[in-house]
């Protein structure tokens, strides 16, 4: 009746354990609601109209009619929320890409053991982990690199993460050697090696890095708030804390005309619900990525 | 040919240094754009801790920030340790830090213990999914989460107090609560995410241990406290000392976006006063010190946690 657990032997029964049991998986039916129940409220809530807010008293748990008036307005054409979108999409897109161009060109370098200085960069790259000049001087390079109110300020501040370059420079270590000296043989410069040989062999370690930079560049939020002053070049996560954080009404930044505003609360709830459905949808197929990255940080490269 | 012979000669250190460097010339180029951005945006930032004992006027240019500037030796620090906020902010900062220390693996252990349990994979794999969510939704969600259920004006858990005919309640600007709420918010972030490494550990111990304590006539939960737990208590002391390094960080992204004046007092951390006071108030020598008399501590820290590491056999962290 019991089914073995993966590579163990089937262990049979106590009583104890025929109690035991079912408490355990009612247990952990109610911590994973715990997990979805705040997403499932603000959902709901965000579907009440405000018809039927008003025939139903304050509170409404279960909206009877879906109103989807909230998310109409707030992803109407020229909408605040629709630009920030773009930003979003742009920094993830150009971001990520210019993030993975230069940790591969940079691990490619430390993956090369015989490179004279290889150590002393590596160790000089990894104190960078440990030590950091803080909030107040990283801010005045970056004002001092003219990136203030400049979408740069969401990508260059942040190029390379050093974890995800030792983790890309093991990746490379894997690589067989005989295959670039046999490029190099054959006379290709070492840019020609890295983009020929070494980047189509590792594909899987690109696509797990991308995905690091690119759920980092989706949920970074403090780097534009500090950086960027204007409105309208502001990602989606800063527009969601202008509007239910920092309790800003939307109206009040976007210039849309409508004929009946929806509540404010509303328009609240449906902001956090658009603002996190995209990764919600995604993040069950690509959790396994992230998972192996823990793996990969227990072992320790 | 001459190219293979030099190949040939590269593993040998008897070449000269420049020969070598020169050999290397290309790999060093591609690896420029990195490693000036490694010089500019981290190692330059390193140097400008230097604001913190230099009088700058927030006016002036970065070449007069970094490079002018009058020396006030400590000042700064001196200004911050007999400040008003030290004690509030280092106490926050600490009583937090130990508090996620201490109940974070705690939580993230019995839930892995509970899903190491299930003997559905089906349900134990939707388990952990579920588990896994608030991982990947940003803080600032996360924040919003705790305003749509918790603020006064139209929060849903003050809508159906006043709905039942209560009073509103202020649960984030009252000090009762707020830490009671900053506290619960890290523990549904992480507890999935941090159940990963110890349900791993709990997957790797031998099952002819548990085979031996069956014979011996040991029940599931009795194989838990002889087994289980003995056998991971190395890991999970590991895991606690690498997390020491850290224990100052974390904190901020959660508290900055939930907490407001009026619970200063028991919910401002280091890295919020440094955020108010350096870029709100425009004070970049004061905020860098602080900065840095965290920095230090944090230093501190990874080197004492280093030690511990190797002192129980471990590599070390480095």
């Amino acid at each position: 009746m019991t089914r073995p657990a993966e590579g163990g032997p089937a262990r049979p029964r106590s009583r104890g354990e025929r109690i035991f049991a079912p408490f355990n998986y009612g247990v952990l039916m109610l911590v994973g609601l715990l997990f979805l129940v705040p997403f499932l409220l603000v959902l709901a809530s965000s579907l009440v109209g405000e018809q039927e807010l008003q025939e139903r008293g304050v509170f409404v748990l279960i909206p009877r009619r879906l109103d989807f008036s909230a998310y109409g307005y707030l992803l109407s054409s020229g909408s605040i929320v629709l630009g920030a979108y773009r930003v979003t999409v742009v920094r993830i897109l150009l971001g990520t890409a210019a993030n993975l161009a230069v940790t591969a060109a940079l691990a490619y370098g430390l993956s090369k053991r015989a490179l004279p200085g290889v150590t002393a960069i590596t160790a000089l790259l990894f104190f960078t982990m440990l030590f950091s000049g803080g909030l107040i001087p990283t801010f005045l390079v970056v004002k001092a690199t003219g990136l203030i109110d400049n979408l740069g300020a969401l990508i260059v501040p942040n190029l390379v993460s050093t974890w995800n370059l030792l983790i890309m420079r093991n990746f490379f270590y894997q690589i067989p050697q005989s295959l670039e000296e046999s490029a190099e043989i054959d006379g290709a410069s070492p840019l020609r090696i890295l983009v020929s040989v070494v980047v189509p062999l590792s594909a899987p370690s690109f696509a797990t890095i991308g995905l690091f930079y690119a759920v980092a560049h989706w949920n970074a939020w403090f780097d534009a708030a500090i950086y960027i002053n204007s409105v309208a070049k502001l990602p989606v996560q800063n527009i969601l804390r202008a509007l239910v954080i920092a309790g800003t009404d939307v109206d009040s930044i976007q210039d849309i005309d409508v004929e009946h505003l929806p509540p404010p609360q509303t328009i609240r709830y449906a902001m956090i619900i658009i603002s996190t459905l995209p990764i919600v949808f995604i993040y069950p197929f690509i959790q396994r990525y992230f998972v192996k990255g823990i793996q990969i940080g227990a072992v320790k490269g | 040919m001459a190219h293979t012979r030099r190949l040939a000669a590269t593993a040998s250190s008897s070449r000269p240094l420049l020969r070598r460097i020169a050999r290397y010339r290309g790999v060093y180029l591609i690896m420029l754009p990195g490693l000036v951005y490694y010089l500019v945006y981290k190692y330059l930032p390193m140097y400008g801790v230097v604001i913190a004992f230099k009088d700058i006027s927030p006016l002036s240019g970065f070449r007069e920030i970094y490079f002018g500037g009058q020396w006030v030796g400590l000042k700064y620090f001196e200004r911050f340790v007999s400040s008003f906020y030290f004690w509030n902010v280092v106490r926050n900062t600490l009583v937090f830090s130990l508090l996620r220390l201490l109940l974070g693996p705690t939580l993230a252990i019995m839930l892995a213990l509970m899903l190491n349990e299930v003997r559905n994979l089906v349900f134990k794999r939707v388990a952990q999914t579920v588990s896994y969510l608030p991982h990947f939704i940003s803080w600032v969600v996360v924040a919003s989460l705790v305003h749509a259920i918790l603020s006064v004006d139209g929060g849903l858990l003050n809508l159906i107090i006043t709905g039942l005919g209560g009073d509103a309640v202020l649960f984030l600007g009252d000090p009762r609560f707020f830490r009671v709420i900053a506290l619960s918010t890290w523990m549904w972030h992480g507890v999935g995410w941090g159940s990963i490494i110890y349900l791993a550990a709990i997957a790797g111990i031998d099952p002819e241990l548990y085979d031996a304590a069956i014979i011996d006539g040991a029940g599931r939960i009795r194989q838990v406290f002889a087994i289980t737990i003995p056998t991971i208590a190395p890991i999970i002391v590991i895991l606690l000392i690498l997390r020491i390094g850290d224990i100052l960080d974390g904190g901020f992204d959660l508290i900055l976006n939930i907490y407001s004046p009026g619970v200063y007092g028991v919910a401002d951390i280091i890295d919020t006063f440094v955020y108010r006071e350096g870029l709100l108030r425009v004070q970049y020598s004061y905020a860098a010190a602080v900065g840095v008399f965290k920095s230090v501590i944090g230093l501190l820290l990874v080197v004492v946690a280093d030690r511990a590491a190797k002192q129980l056999g471990q590599s070390g962290l480095w």
